[in-house]
């Protein structure tokens, strides 16, 4: 049995409502991952201390708000800070071109738009973290 | 000689402590030395379990809590582990009681820890005992242990924690069919919350019937003791506390439950008596796993589809078999 792979999924910001990110977790947990879900209106210290907490494999961020460059610079600041800078960080939104080299400059790895389908996500995840590409089978 | 991760999580470090959590959930290859190196620093901890049906408000009320604890005049550092069900066709599993647990992410002094169940029945993880013993070993002198709420959720609680807090809530229905079965023989501490709801007194009510008024037998934890009048400890009987946990409301009465139920087994000389019942629930757990696994490893999957195959023809029964697969496995591992 390969071993449990624990994804924080958070939404960051001030904006409402977490559809989009609900979808995401179960596609997640669908996908055989453990998923700890955080819910909205987090901010970049509760984030950094759930997935020092939680001893996460990866993080994973959806802001539509547009505060991506205030929120994830922040973010990745507290996770170097805890020494987590091994941990994969996924980031979904609606993010303009030169905001995703910026933000991949900070050693965010995957940035997905609004399109993006949850099955390219997993396989993305699964990918990054040297997973056979096939979705884990029940025990 | 200390394992470097221990020393760092002595001295504070919470991302050794995470790691420590991890390798013990996962049964992972350092996981045996570093339990045994931590377990002489555990036995500090008192261990309080939530249980109760879905959505009836376990995670508020832990916050609120935790939250309270907190701000006592002299905080003891509490640890949360917070239990959800895997899901049996993906592996996958969905945590979501930190939503609940918002508001402690500044405080050092609280650790939260999400555990999917992993394909254990109840209403834990089979390592949610040495979860908790991690946490122990680590200092926090409370841990509260939030069940999955269904199944056999209530049993596998009481046997690793000191006290149980079961919480209904109104609106589910009959109330006397409501409360499960099961429940009075194991609940040390009654929690009704959404006390703002309609039918609150209802529930109320419906507990202490179920209780019954004169309490000639108490039951605690699985086990009905007779009060014996001549004795000088009085038996516990178990309060109600109605909460709001939402608004906290009610969840200073429910501390103060548990704090008194912790006096009441120091006093009665119960605490010694709990963890022997606990540790031996913890034992009993290990020798089993312990035993499957050897299983496991001695016999193949191939030998075992053999068997299998021997029992669809009706040359052997199941127990025959199993005896002469158990007696294959070698006495040393
Ligand atoms: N009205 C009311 N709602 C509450 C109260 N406590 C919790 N809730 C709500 O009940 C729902 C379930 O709470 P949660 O703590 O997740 O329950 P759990 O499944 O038992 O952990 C949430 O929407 C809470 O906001 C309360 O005291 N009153
Ligand atoms: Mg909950």
């Amino acid at each position: 049995m390969e071993r449990k792979i624990r994804i924080l999924v958070a939404k960051p910001g001030l904006d409402g409502h977490d559809r989009g990110a609900k979808v995401v977790a179960r596609a997640l947990r669908d996908a055989g991952f453990e998923v700890i879900y955080t819910g909205i209106r987090q901010t970049p210290e509760m984030i950094a201390e759930a997935a020092l907490q939680e001893d996460v494999d990866v993080v994973g961020l959806s802001i539509l708000s547009g505060a991506h460059m205030a929120l994830v610079p922040r973010i990745m600041e507290l996770l170097h800070e805890r020494g987590m800078d091994d941990v994969l960080v996924v980031l979904g939104g609606i993010i303009p071109n030169e905001d995703v080299k910026a933000l991949e400059k900070l050693g965010v790895r995957g940035v997905f738009g609004p399109g993006a389908s949850t099955q390219e996500i997993v396989a993305f995840i699964r990918e990054e973290l040297n997973l056979s590409p096939a979705p884990a089978v029940a025990a | 000689m200390t394992i470097p991760l221990i020393q760092a999580m002595l001295n504070g470090n919470r991302r050794a402590l995470a790691r420590i959590i991890s390798q013990v959930e996962n049964d992972g290859p350092e996981a045996r030395a570093l339990l045994a190196e931590l377990y002489p620093r555990t036995g500090q901890a008192h261990i309080v379990g939530i249980t109760g049906a879905p959505g009836t408000g376990k995670s508020t009320l832990v916050n609120a809590l935790a939250q309270l604890y907190r701000q006592q005049e002299t905080p003891p550092k509490v640890g949360i582990i917070a239990v959800d069900p895997t899901s049996p066709f993906s592996g996958g599993a969905l945590l979501g009681d930190r939503v609940r647990m918002q508001n402690m992410a500044g405080d050092r002094g609280v650790f939260i820890r999400s555990m999917a169940t992993r394909g254990s029945l109840g209403g834990l993880a089979r390592t949610t005992a040495d979860v908790a013993m991690v946490l122990d070993a680590a200092g926090f002198s409370r841990i509260l242990v939030e069940t999955v709420g269904v199944g056999q959720a209530e049993v596998d609680i009481a046997n690793m924690a000191h006290t149980t807090i079961v919480v209904e809530a109104p609106g589910l229905g009959d109330e006397i069919q409501a409360i499960k079965a099961g429940v009075l023989e194991i609940a040390d501490i009654f929690a009704v919350n959404k006390a703002d709801r309609d039918g609150v007194n209802r529930t109320v009510m419906a507990l202490e019937m179920m209780l019954g008024s004169g309490m000639q037998v108490v039951s605690h934890h699985g086990r009905v003791m007779k009060v014996d009048t001549a004795a000088q400890t009085p038996a516990w009987r178990p309060p109600i506390v109605k909460t709001i946990a939402l608004r906290h409301d009610g969840v200073s009465d429910l501390l103060q439950a548990i704090e008194q139920h912790r006096s009441y087994l120091w006093q009665a000389g119960q605490w010694q008596r709990r963890e022997a019942e606990r540790l031996r629930h913890v034992l009993l757990h290990v020798v089993q796993d312990e035993i499957m696994a050897r299983f496991r490893r001695h016999v193949s999957e191939e030998q075992f589809q053999h068997v299998v195959a021997e029992l669809l023809a009706r040359r052997i029964d199941p127990y025959t078999a199993a005896e002469q697969l158990i007696d294959a496995v070698p006495q040393q591992r």
